[in-house]
This record gives C-alpha cells, structure tokens and sequence, in this order.
C-alpha cells in the first residue's frame, strides 16, 4: 500500500487532471456558444437557416468524436497546416479544443432545443403578436425561458464533455488518461488501484457538476 | 459568431485544400480504389461491427444483472447495484478502455492471447459504461410505468418479484426499446475510441492506410461509412418508437438530449443518485 502511493505522488496527477479541466472549460464556452446559433437556426423561420442547423446536428452528432479529433490533427495541422498557436504544445491543446468544441455543439444545441419545446408556444404568438421580429422574440422572450428549461440536459452534455476531454489522448495532448496508461506501464502490478485512482477523480469532479445542475434545473424551473 | 468561426475555419479548409493540392483527382482516387475497401476498410468496418456487436450483448447482460438488482427487494443488494451503476457511468470510456486492455497486457499477460487485449480492451470498457446506461434504462423503465400496473399485480395476488418480473419489465423492455436502439449507436460510435488502445477497427485502419498518403479523403471516407450507419441506426430508433407505443403502457419516445439519464427517483437511495452523471444524448456523450 504505502509503494502505491509512493507511485501516486511520483506522477502529477493533479496537473493532468487540470489539463482535461481546461479543455471542458473552453470547449464547454465556445461550444454552448456554437450550440446556441445552431440552436437559434433550428427553430428559426428561414428553411434554409433550419437545414444547415439540423444538417450540422445529424453530421456532428452521428460522427465518433474520436475521428473529429485525428482529423483535426492529423489533417488540419499536418496537412492543411493550421495552426491556433505559435507554440507547438499549446497548438495541440487548441486543435483538441476545437475538436471537442464541434462535437460537442450538436449536443448542446439539442439540449437548447429541448429547452425550447417546454417554452409554450402562447409565449411565441405574444411576442409576435406585440410586434417583435424573430431575432427580438428570441433573444427577450424564448431563449431566456429555454435557457431555464434545458439547465438539466445542458448539464448532461457538460458532463459528457468533461469525460470525452479523454479523447483527446488519440493525439496526445498530455491529459489524465495518457497519465494513466503511462502510469500502469511502468507499474504493471498496481492496474487496478491506478484505475480506481483515476476513475475516483473523475467521479469527484462529475458529481458536484450533477448536483449543481439538478439543484440549478429546479432552482430555476420557470413556473407554469 | 460561433458561425462565423465555423465559416472561417470552412473557408481556411477549402483554400488550404486548393494550396496543398488536396483537390487533386489521385488523392480522392484513393476512395473508389478497390484495394483501399477490401484490404483496409472493410476488414476495418468488420473489426467496428464485431466489437460493437458483441460490446452489445455483455452490455444487455450487464444491464439486465444491474438493472433487475437496483429493483431488488434487499437493501443492501439495491445499494451495492446502485454504487455500481452510477460509478460507471461517471468514468470516462477510454479510461475503462485503457485500463482493460493494460490488464490483459501488463498484469495477467497470457489469459487472453496478446493480439486479443485490444479487443478485450474494447469490449470492456464498453461493456461497462453502456451496461450502466442501460441498467438505468431499465430501471427508469419499470419505475416509469403508471403505478396502476404494480398494484393491480399486487391485487391479484402476485409478489413484488413476480408482478415486476411477469406484468412490469415485459412493458418496461418494450418502453425502452427506442431508448435502447439509440444506446447501440453511442456503443458504434465509442467503438472508434478502440484506435487509441491499438485495435484495428475502421479508424485506426484508416489511419494506417492514410499514412502514405490521402488522410483526408480516407478519414472523410470513413466519416460518412459512420454517419451512414448510425443514421439509419437513428431512424430505427424512431420507426421502433412508433411501432410499439401501443403494446406497452409506458413512454417509448427515446429521450433526446436530456438522456436515459433520467434524475434518480426512488430507486437505491445511493448518496451518488439524483441528477444524472451520464452522457448527453443517451451518452452522447461519449465519443
């Protein structure tokens, strides 16, 4: 017992599991953010806008995120040469971000969207019915009523987000699980105690964000 | 503006693409080569369906045992099943992924030949957080149906065990259905994280193909073989949701966004319960 944790604190557990934390972060900001336009376009009353949104969704979402993120890295970086930083390790953070970010807004468009349908549709009909243009009803009237009503589906789709910032170890951005695989290849015998480690920390960090949720979700449930 | 990076980022792709000559004809020739499909992709797709498939059914299995122990009459049982089940569904696949298959490798090499671990690996991993999703699918299932059915089992003389046994998890299996179908397109899609633990599934075929050349044509190839799959996956789900709204007496709409994770009611009274730890979108969440 006292060799595992000897091995424990060899490892910089700690400074992994921030990485995987500042990946959700920021994909989580600039994804809520895609999701919303997409969002916006889904229920939007121009066709075209509705099928670009709802293209986007069934494309993104039925896609493994795993292939979003070797391409992101192996096909925009080593062959299109983009690069988000001039710095060769912060390039791979942001391409994983940007991975996670494309991902991701399908999800949160939809939990958007879902949060949309419990808006009553008397809410659409009195904005317009005052005179407000789509973009006004939506920005005064709906989405901040949908907002309320899809916290707990907006809180799923963090936490998926937060468990798939894994993926990014297909291109090696220095997260938790490359800590781990690295950690049990030179300590073949501790496997499992590693796993529950790893696995505890992660347990730790998704149930506070349950929590908050659920308690936000009935906090601010728009009453009807 | 979430657009507008999109569109500049579209844009960047299609001129970079002109630039370093990904347009060229030799490159996307790669995707109607015959040898591309049958020496690369589709022994790859092969190895994506059997994982998947397989994952599948020890899921089912996993779900069932789990499930049918958090309706279980003995406390400590439905506690104990409980921990299980929303333990797994908090952990990351790829780490259950990682750890499954170094466990082959590293610390009892020779239970399962070394060219199997991957595979292992795989299944475990899968096998774990999707048989968590569906024991939870299962138990929101029963719980889900008007409370009429329990009683009118228990009216007519039947136990707690037999009437969930005989009147309330026949409905709940049927209700779940859609729900279920949608999890097998979070298990297909999940099995691509098999390329990082070095199964050769389709993407890490892809991957190994398009190292001399064409990785962009081949990954977007492979993109569309997924998408295809996993939409037709999805319009099952819904053509099953119509299908058997009329044989059972619970909800059979397959819930979208806001997941099979369905807030913990009754259930295990595990202190872990309440709001959900899976994934968006029946997992979605998920890779």
């Amino acid at each position: 017992m006292s060799d595992f944790l000897e091995v424990l604190s060899t490892y910089d557990i700690a400074g992994a599991f921030w990485v995987n934390i500042r990946l959700a972060f920021f994909a989580g900001i600039f994804g809520l953010a895609l999701g919303t336009v997409l969002a916006l376009m889904r229920v939007s009353p121009v066709p075209s806008m509705r099928a670009i949104g709802s293209g986007y969704v069934t494309l993104f979402r039925n896609t493994p995120l795993t292939i979003i993120m070797v391409f992101c890295i192996s096909v925009l970086w080593s062959v299109l040469g983009l690069r988000l930083s001039s710095d060769f390790t912060a390039n791979f953070f942001w391409l994983a971000v940007l991975a996670l970010t494309v991902y991701h807004a399908a999800f949160f468009c939809e939990a958007i969207r879902s949060g949309v349908n419990t808006v009553p549709v008397g809410q659409a009909e009195a904005a317009r019915a005052i005179g407000l243009p789509f973009l006004a009803a939506a920005r005064l009237v709906i989405f901040p009523q949908a907002f309320r009503g899809a916290i707990a589906p907006l809180g799923n789709t963090l936490i998926a987000l937060i468990k798939n910032t894994t993926v990014a170890a297909a291109v090696s951005v220095p997260e938790v699980s490359i800590l781990m695989k690295e950690m049990i290849e030179n300590n073949g015998n501790y496997v499992v105690p590693i796993f529950m480690a790893i696995a505890v920390g992660f347990v730790v960090i998704v149930i506070p964000v349950g929590l908050v949720t659920t308690f936000l979700s009935q906090r601010l449930a728009v009453s009807r | 503006m979430g657009v507008l990076l999109l569109l500049g980022i579209a844009a960047f792709v299609v001129v970079k693409m002109g630039e370093k000559g990904q347009w060229s004809p030799d490159l996307w020739g790669i995707l109607v080569t015959p040898q591309t499909w049958t020496a690369y992709l589709l022994p790859g797709l092969q190895r994506t369906l059997t994982a998947a498939a397989v994952s599948v059914v020890t899921a089912l299995l996993f779900g069932f045992l789990f499930g049918l122990g958090r309706l279980a009459s003995n406390r400590a049982v439905r506690w104990f099943c409980g921990l299980v089940v929303e333990f797994f569904r908090a952990v990351p696949v790829l780490i259950m992924m990682i750890a499954g298959w170094l466990l082959f490798t590293r610390t009892i090499p020779g239970v399962v030949p070394a060219s199997q671990a991957p595979f292992v690996g795989v299944v475990i991993g899968l096998t774990l957080y999707n048989g968590a999703v569906i024991a939870e699918l299962i138990r929101s299932g029963v719980h889900g149906l008007p409370k009429g059915q329990r009683e009118a089992g228990l009216a007519i003389g039947l136990t707690r065990g037999k009437s969930i046994w005989n009147i309330e998890l026949p409905q709940a299996i049927v209700a779940m259905l859609p729900s279920l179908v949608s999890q097998f397109v979070v298990i297909l899609k999940d099995t691509a994280l098999g390329a990082i633990v070095t199964y050769p599934e389709l993407l890490r075929s892809a991957q190994i193909l398009g190292g001399r050349g064409g990785l962009l044509q081949i990954l977007l190839g492979v993109a569309v073989v997924f998408v295809v799959i996993n939409w037709l996956l999805s319009r099952f789900a819904e053509w099953t949701a119509r299908r058997v709204s009329t044989r059972t007496s619970g909800r059979t709409r397959p819930q979208q966004a806001s997941a099979a994770v369905v807030p913990g009611g009754a259930g295990a009274g595990v202190g872990l319960g309440g709001g959900g730890l899976g994934g968006g979108d029946g997992g979605g969440d998920d890779a």
